[in-house]
């Protein structure tokens, strides 16, 4: 498997879903080699076996790392800063990533497809564009060793979701091909299925949909926080990008403060809108009833969703979504876009148009000046939430894995 | 006859800590301690010890010819005194020579005089009050944060009884005039008006050091000539500069401190040159004409406005949003907040805002213990949602109190 991230070193629910996904499987005798590009973060190998130790049959994992400097979400400007910042310590010499977003992922891509040569497997599972290539190479180096083992390539979300219809065109192109080359696809909602048939134009029969799931545990912070003696919170998690509708937040935030003073809204995460969104907050005049945080850890964000009253997740185009879920595991009622996959798995929270600035300021203070619809929404949400686990997600995907194996085309 | 006046502004804020969202509500700590001691002490030790030992030889060695004066905050009193008394120390020793002028300024440094007229006079009785104490001197001479400065302030300094006001002596609002001679401001009697000669000031203050520049290096001859050129159309060159120019903008080994000692006596070699402190240059000469200056001039950055302060909706909403709670927190009569309102009120904290260059990068960064201006407002609405909180909190327990006060009343008269 071809994946990302393991905690605590999450940027986002890329990493979160490789990770719940493949304990998931563990947990069902799938013995997985989880490859993964770490390249400052330098994890220690001891720790990498912990990460899975709480599966039955942690040996069953085997993690390699590739040094590299790739992470979920970078853009090519986010890239070429970084190539920037660490050329500034190291020096020209002893750099040795890419010099550009694209170069580095053939360099990933590569030295995937060697450790493909030493290892044994059955199936190719690859997660998100950036190690498509590594799952194609993978499979021609099984075809040299003298079996064609199966592709499947798994979305988490599109360069459409990502920029909005404006999408980088080489991203765009790598994205197309490894859905083309797989033998089957994996998309983490029926939403995101759709887009990659309306975009990519793939075969619908082609694509099964494995929901993205949560995982139950020690998750309870019991800090208490006087701002919610004196206020509702109402809080957006994510990263700060067109994609997760920051803005539209804003905007309803400036509707419900023109009318009332005992909501105050809290915006947690960084990204590539963050300095625009926090003066955006200052052109609206509501910068001192919106409160900032730049990106949290695991730690943080349990804090955030404990002082939130209410979470609103507006984004423009959401594959899955898994703040959702995190925010209903943590007694938090949600309004969710309905450009969003995760409503196919909650009922229990409400639904807006992200851009309907309107309607979303009326449904937060609907639930917040409602006691028994706020309460109806956090009790059945945490009921729901039970059938949401990664065991069912990683039943679907041996399912896919079986029949593929079996030889099923499509 | 030309008279050389030096002012230096002696000043450090209340550095804020990174106030999180998480701690809203929960009274701790505003000012980060350790940065603000840590600044203080690098700089006392950089600059204000050094430069002050070298002020008063200077004082001595040119048999008292030498005079310079200073601005000093309250609120960097009051951490030189938590923290640094014998810098405090130094400067009464300074100002017992009777060739040292202490200047008249808001207390917290502020940006009152745009925002609350009441609370502008209040921090100038208030530092005062502090001036006359601690170093036995009344001041007749105002000058207000960061230079800030029009027709409006000068007509409202004057009718607080002082004798003069400095400004910046910027192009736009002289236009063919000089820097080196007195004003009348619009809309005044009897005040007068000093201007800093920006030129002079900033040679030392900015290009010192800087190679780039063509008349580097700079050598107090070369200086003493420039001053003596004014000689004949000019009465007085008005040196304003940051204390820490010696030391700490300037590091010692740039030679700035060698300068320095020369400079007086080349200066006095001319026997038609002199120092003088602000007040004597206003006992001395008359104003050459009237200035009218309607719009407000400042000292900061090539816009000479208030833009490095309050140029964006950021800077604007902050300090709107402060000095809303102004009178809420005078009725409170709590002095506790009151002071830490006045503290937010020192225009660093909106400084650090300020977008201008961000992008570029420059003396802005230099100055700024935050990553970014968004940081910088971020904090300090963080901070400012806290005491918020406390005062309501406060108010709502004083209310209880009272109303209990007065039923224990009511029922013993039943």
């Amino acid at each position: 498997m071809f994946g990302w991230e393991l905690p605590p070193l999450y940027s986002g629910g890329l990493g979160i879903a490789c990770h719940g996904l493949t304990k998931g499987l563990s947990r069902q005798d799938v013995k997985i080699t989880f490859v993964l590009p770490s390249g400052q973060k330098d994890i220690k190998q001891d720790y990498m076996n912990i990460v899975f130790a709480d599966s039955e049959t942690s040996e069953d994992v085997k993690i390699i790392q590739i040094n590299s400097i790739l992470t979920p979400y970078l853009n090519s400007k986010e890239y070429n800063e970084k190539v920037n910042y660490l050329k500034s310590l190291a020096g020209n010499e002893a750099f040795i990533y890419g010099s550009s977003l694209a170069s580095e992922v053939t360099r990933y891509t590569k030295a995937a497809a060697k450790i493909a040569l030493n290892e044994e497997f059955d199936i190719i599972h690859c997660h998100d564009w950036m190690t498509f290539g590594a799952g194609i190479l993978a499979q021609e180096t099984s075809l040299k060793k003298g079996k064609r083992k199966p592709l499947i390539v798994q979305v988490h979300a599109t360069e459409i979701d990502r920029t909005g219809d404006n999408p980088n065109n080489f991203i765009y192109q790598m994205e197309k091909y490894g859905m083309e080359r797989a033998d089957k696809i994996i998309a983490v909602s029926n939403y995101l299925k759709n887009v990659i048939t309306h975009y990519y134009f793939i075969n619908p029969d082609k694509i099964e949909v494995v929901h993205n799931a949560i995982e139950f545990g020690d998750y309870e912070c019991d800090e208490t926080f006087n701002l919610n003696k004196n206020y509702k919170i109402v809080l957006f998690l994510g990263r700060v990008t067109l994609q997760k509708g920051p803005d539209y937040f804003l905007k309803a935030a400036k509707r419900i403060l023109d009318v009332r003073d005992d909501v105050r809204f809290v915006v947690a995460g960084n990204g590539d809108m963050w300095f625009r969104i926090v003066e955006e907050s200052a052109n609206l005049g509501i910068g001192d009833k919106v409160f900032f945080t730049a990106f949290l850890n695991r730690e943080g964000t349990n804090r955030a969703f404990k002082l939130a009253d209410l979470v609103v997740v507006p984004s423009v185009s959401e594959p899955f979504g898994i703040v959702p879920l995190e925010a209903i595991r943590h007694g938090a009622p949600v309004i969710v876009s309905k450009q969003s996959g995760v409503i196919e798995v909650v009922n229990s929270c409400l639904t807006v148009d992200f851009w309907d600035v309107d309607e979303m300021a009326n449904k937060i203070l609907g639930i917040l000046d409602n006691n028994v619809l706020y309460n109806e929404l956090k009790e059945n949400g945490k009921k729901e939430l039970e059938h949401v686990t990664w065991d069912n997600s990683a039943k679907k995907c041996i399912e896919v894995y079986n029949h593929v194996l079996g030889g099923g085309k499509w | 006859m030309v008279s050389v006046c030096f002012y230096f502004q002696l000043h450090q804020p209340y550095r804020l800590n990174k106030y999180q969202v998480f701690d809203i509500g929960r009274a701790k700590n505003y000012f980060d301690d350790m940065k603000n001691i840590g600044v203080l002490q690098k700089v006392a030790g950089k600059c204000y010890l050094p430069s002050n030992k070298m002020m008063l030889e200077l004082i001595r060695k040119t048999d008292e010819k030498f005079k310079v004066s200073y601005s000093m905050t309250g609120v960097l009193f009051e951490q030189l005194r938590d923290h640094a008394p014998e810098v405090i120390q130094s400067f009464q020793d300074l100002s017992k020579t009777g060739n040292v002028e202490f200047l008249s300024e808001t207390y917290y440094h502020s940006l009152s005089f745009l925002f609350s007229k009441g609370e502008f006079k209040e921090q100038i009785n208030m530092h005062k009050r502090l001036i006359k104490k601690e170093f036995k001197q009344i001041p007749t001479i105002f000058r207000n944060t960061e230079l800030v400065y029009n027709n409006e302030l000068a007509n409202f300094i004057e009718n607080m009884g002082y004798k003069g006001i400095l400004g910046e002596g910027a192009d736009h609002i002289l236009q063919w005039r000089s820097p080196n001679f007195l004003y009348r401001p619009k809309t005044t009697r009897k005040i007068k008006l000093l201007l800093k000669n920006y030129k002079l000031s900033d040679d030392v203050a900015f290009r010192f050091s800087s190679r780039d520049w063509n008349e580097w290096p700079l050598n107090a001859e070369k200086y003493a000539a420039w001053i003596n050129a004014v000689n004949g159309n000019g009465n007085v060159v008005n040196l304003f500069l940051d204390y820490e120019t010696l030391g700490e903008h300037q590091w010692e080994d740039t030679g700035i401190f060698e300068f320095f000692k020369q400079l007086p006596f080349e200066i006095l070699k001319n026997n038609d040159n002199n120092f003088m402190t602000p007040s004597e240059v206003v006992k001395n000469y008359d104003t050459v004409s009237e200035l009218d200056v309607h719009n407000i001039v400042s000292w900061a950055d090539v816009e000479r406005d208030l833009s490095a302060w309050i140029g964006n909706n950021m800077q604007m909403l902050a300090i709107r949003k402060l000095y809303e709670v102004g009178q809420e927190i005078i009725q409170t009569r709590n002095e506790e907040f009151a002071n830490l309102w006045r503290r937010l009120q020192t225009s660093d904290h909106f400084y650090y805002m300020c977008t201008k260059w961000f992008n570029d990068g420059d003396v802005h960064k230099y100055f700024n213990p935050y990553d970014t201006p968004h940081d910088a407002f971020i904090a300090y609405m963080n901070v400012l949602a806290d005491l918020k909180i406390r005062i309501k909190n406060w108010r709502l327990e004083n209310e209880k109190k009272n109303f209990e006060r007065r039923s224990r009343k009511n029922l013993a008269r039943l």
